[in-house]
């Protein structure tokens, strides 16, 4: 069983954070994994995106085309994206900066306003733990306990903005929960 | 009586393949005293360029690596890097140190790498057979600059120890000569200098020693000293263009 | 030790400094400069040597002088900064020192691109530098075996006194997977008194070392290049490395690829098994010395009708699968190499012509 997800958005928006933490949480489950940036002059500045590959066997093509979900931080991102999703797949929509939707009925859409959650819980330096950890209770690939210690190890070395990042977790659950 | 005369130590028996009155046997000696003198034979290693020196490790007798044309500095800076303990010179030529190899001296230099460059400064390419170097002067005629180098074309000579000199890292810069006995001893001191700055571990030291090449200029050993002092010497001029503090 | 997560240009840098390497020169390129960033910062609490050269022509120099010295040394770059490097390898592999290239490959000829390629497979293994020399070749497919290749590679660059390269890609440099540091390698380094420019109190001996590669004796540079080719043909008995994928049942395709492309190769396969559709393949992961003997008996299995070459690049590999089956099958090609990694759908549409 191989699932992947694509993160896409703005660079700057924190999105190979979210992906490597997701990354990082199934590879402590035992599960094999690949972290697959996109690199090159669109790091900066521009669409950013990254795949997460998670498997119970050894991975092979790390390239991956339709991915079975999708984080889309920006509306560029969801526009170019959302076609590839495979069926069945969870689409997350960041609704603070994108107002329109994918337009397929074969999805599960999960449509968040991160930014506005992250301003809400301290700072919006928090949106894309918000969207990890919404999408990740959306989609119940990983343990979300477990995910959510490994934000807190990531920002081990600034523990000042540890309970900004665990809030922000806790609301991304709950809205991904009550949605 | 005392003995009159004796080889270095850190020089081998060997004669040399220089040409009768090439001022590289000379070089070498002064060298070879120095290393004596120091007593750091024991962990010297010497980089040999692309040019008529590329065969040094003949004559000075300590550990030896030879160079790629102009990439001796790059050698001397990896092996200082890894083994600062080692004493570490470069021997190079003008074709080599300021044509093909520019960006390595700089570079090391401007590093402050605390190796030591001897430069063997005789305004032609000479084991290639007499083509223009950057040091040739104005209308002197070359292989490759038959009537004479035309500044029009390719510039004015380069003048190194000019130029090392005005970087702004610490080190030890000085332009001397090889033309008279005279010049020869305050040479030697130079060389030795440059390399007690290196014991010190204190800097980049830097000698450029101004020498002659009777065949590929054309001259008599003797019309080629006296070419030497009548036309390097004004635009080469010899002294300190760094020390360090 | 526990797996961590890491970069594959990340995990390269540790893998050296784990192997005992404590001296890394480097210029920065896209897509490998993390090695240098990661090293920049590592090297310092090793107290090894970390500096950035002023080009790549530079660096290899460095790398010559500190490997004539018997340090173990590495330098890392891609493709246009190996090209520059050549020169130095050339000299690095006459003089008989011990050294390890690191190639994260990008798109070329010229500047090329910057996304993952397998261009320079001819560069790696039929010289690149000028005269007759060879380095040793390995292809990781992932992070965890950039790591493995890496340690060994120092021992292996010891044991023939040469240059060693790492030959990965874009994607292996810049992807993540997770990694174990194996400890069990054998990383001691070997004796080098006798011909290391070390310096003679170093050795406690009177004899100097002379690390050179001009013979202007013909006799004595047939001789340098003799003994030169005596170890290429020890590597082709000792270190060849490859991995049979699929290739027990009755294939009728065998194709052969390796690194990054390989495992987009397997994916393929393991989706044509599904539809019933057996295809082998041959991944070499050692380059040079090339997996001859085992890429001609996967080929003359009986039921394989006919081989195919699958590159990140025009067809460079191809030519050694063709030397190796020896006209006994039909040898085809497939590749791109502008940055895209063929899909596995591609790879699957390009083997069903073939059957």
């Amino acid at each position: 069983m191989q699932t992947e997800i694509k993160f896409a958005g703005f660079g700057g928006q924190g999105i190979l954070l979210s992906a490597k933490l997701l990354a990082y949480a199934a590879m402590k489950q035992d599960f094999f994994v690949a972290w697959v940036p996109s690199y090159g002059p669109e790091m900066r500045g521009g669409t950013a995106y990254c795949t997460v590959v998670i498997s119970d066997k050894k991975i092979g093509s790390p390239i991956i085309k339709n991915p079975s979900h999708l984080v889309a931080m920006n509306r560029p991102s969801l526009e170019k994206f959302a076609n590839d999703v495979k069926p069945g797949g969870v689409i997350f929509i960041n609704s603070s900066l994108i107002p329109t939707r994918s337009e397929r009925d074969d999805i599960t859409e999960l449509v968040v306003p991160v930014n506005d959650i992250a301003i809400k819980a301290g700072s919006i330096r928090a949106a894309n733990i918000v969207a990890l950890s919404a999408f990740a209770a959306k989609a119940k690939i990983v343990d979300l306990q477990l995910l959510k210690n490994c934000v807190k190890d990531e920002f081990a070395a600034k523990a000042k903005i540890i309970p900004l990042n665990m809030k922000a977790f806790d609301e991304g659950v709950n809205i991904a929960n009550n949605s | 009586m005392g003995k009159a005369f004796s080889t270095p130590k850190s020089m081998s028996d060997n004669y040399t393949h220089y040409c009768p009155g090439c001022t590289h046997g000379i070089a070498h000696r002064l060298v070879a005293e120095v290393i004596d003198e120091l007593g750091i034979r024991g962990r010297t290693v010497g980089i040999a360029p692309v040019g008529c020196a590329v065969l040094a490790y003949n004559y000075l007798n300590c550990d030896f690596q030879e160079a790629a044309h102009g990439r001796a500095p790059a050698m001397a800076t990896g092996m200082k890097r890894v083994r600062p303990d080692l004493i570490v010179f470069t021997y190079q030529g003008d074709g080599d140190l300021a044509s093909i190899g520019m960006g390595e001296i700089i570079h090391a230099a401007n590093r402050g790498e605390k190796f030591t460059t001897i430069f063997i400064n005789n305004a032609i390419y000479g084991m290639t057979g007499g083509q223009m170097a950057p040091t040739t002067m104005p209308g002197q005629r070359a292989t490759t600059a038959p009537l004479g180098r035309d500044t029009a074309q390719t510039g004015m000579p380069i003048r190194m120890a000019n130029l090392l000199g005005e970087l702004v890292t610490p080190g030890y810069v000085t332009r001397q000569a090889l033309l008279n006995p005279k010049q020869i001893n305050k040479a030697k001191k130079a060389i030795k200098k440059a390399f007690e700055y290196q014991v010190e571990g204190k800097c980049f030291s830097f000698v450029e020693l101004i020498s002659t090449c009777p065949t590929n200029w054309g001259l008599t050993p003797l019309d080629a000293l006296k070419w030497a002092e009548d036309t390097l010497l004004p635009y080469y001029e010899l002294g300190d263009y760094k020390v360090p503090e | 030790m526990a797996k961590v997560l890491m970069k594959g240009n990340e995990a390269i840098g540790e893998a050296a400094i784990r192997a005992g390497c404590k001296n890394y020169f480097a210029y920065p390129i896209t897509p490998q400069s993390e090695v240098a960033e990661y090293l920049a910062k590592r090297m310092p609490e090793v107290d090894g040597v970390f500096l950035q050269g002023e080009s790549e022509v530079a660096v290899g120099y460095m790398i010559f002088g500190a490997a004539a010295c018997g340090e173990r040394v590495m330098t890392t770059s891609s493709s246009p900064g190996v090209s520059l490097m050549s020169e130095a390898i050339s000299y690095i592999a006459a003089a008989q020192c011990p050294a390890v290239f690191v190639n994260i490959m990008r798109g070329g000829p010229g500047l090329g691109g910057i996304l993952p390629s397998q261009g320079d497979y001819f560069q790696a293994t039929k010289g690149g530098g000028h005269g007759d020399y060879h380095l040793l070749v390995l292809a990781p497919d992932g992070v965890q075996e950039a790591v493995e290749m890496t340690m060994k590679a120092f021992g292996l660059a010891e044991k023939y006194r040469g240059p060693v390269m790492i030959l990965g890609d874009g994607l292996i440099g810049q992807m993540m997977e997770p990694v174990e540091f194996p400890d069990d390698l054998n990383t001691e380094p070997s004796n080098k008194n006798d011909w290391a420019t070390s310096g003679m109190d170093t050795r406690k001996s009177d004899k100097r070392n002379l690390v050179r590669s001009l013979f202007l004796d013909p006799k004595e540079l047939n001789d340098n290049n003799l003994a030169l080719k005596a170890k290429y043909e020890q590597m082709k008995k000792e270190e060849v490395l490859y991995e049979g994928y699929n290739t027990d049942t009755d294939y009728k395709v065998l194709i052969v690829s390796y690194g990054t492309m390989s495992r987009v190769c397997k994916t393929s396969i393991d989706m044509m098994k599904q539809e019933g559709i057996d295809v082998g393949l041959l991944r070499p992961k050692s380059l040079f010395p090339f997996p001859e003997k085992a890429v001609f008996k996967a080929a003359t299995k009986e039921s394989c009708k006919s081989v195919i070459s699958i590159e990140m690049s025009m067809g460079q590999m191809v030519e050694d699968v063709e030397r190796c089956v020896k006209g006994q099958r039909k040898v085809d090609f497939y590749g791109e190499c502008g940055g895209d990694i063929p899909t596995p759908e591609k790879i699957i549409e390009i083997i069903k012509a073939l059957l």
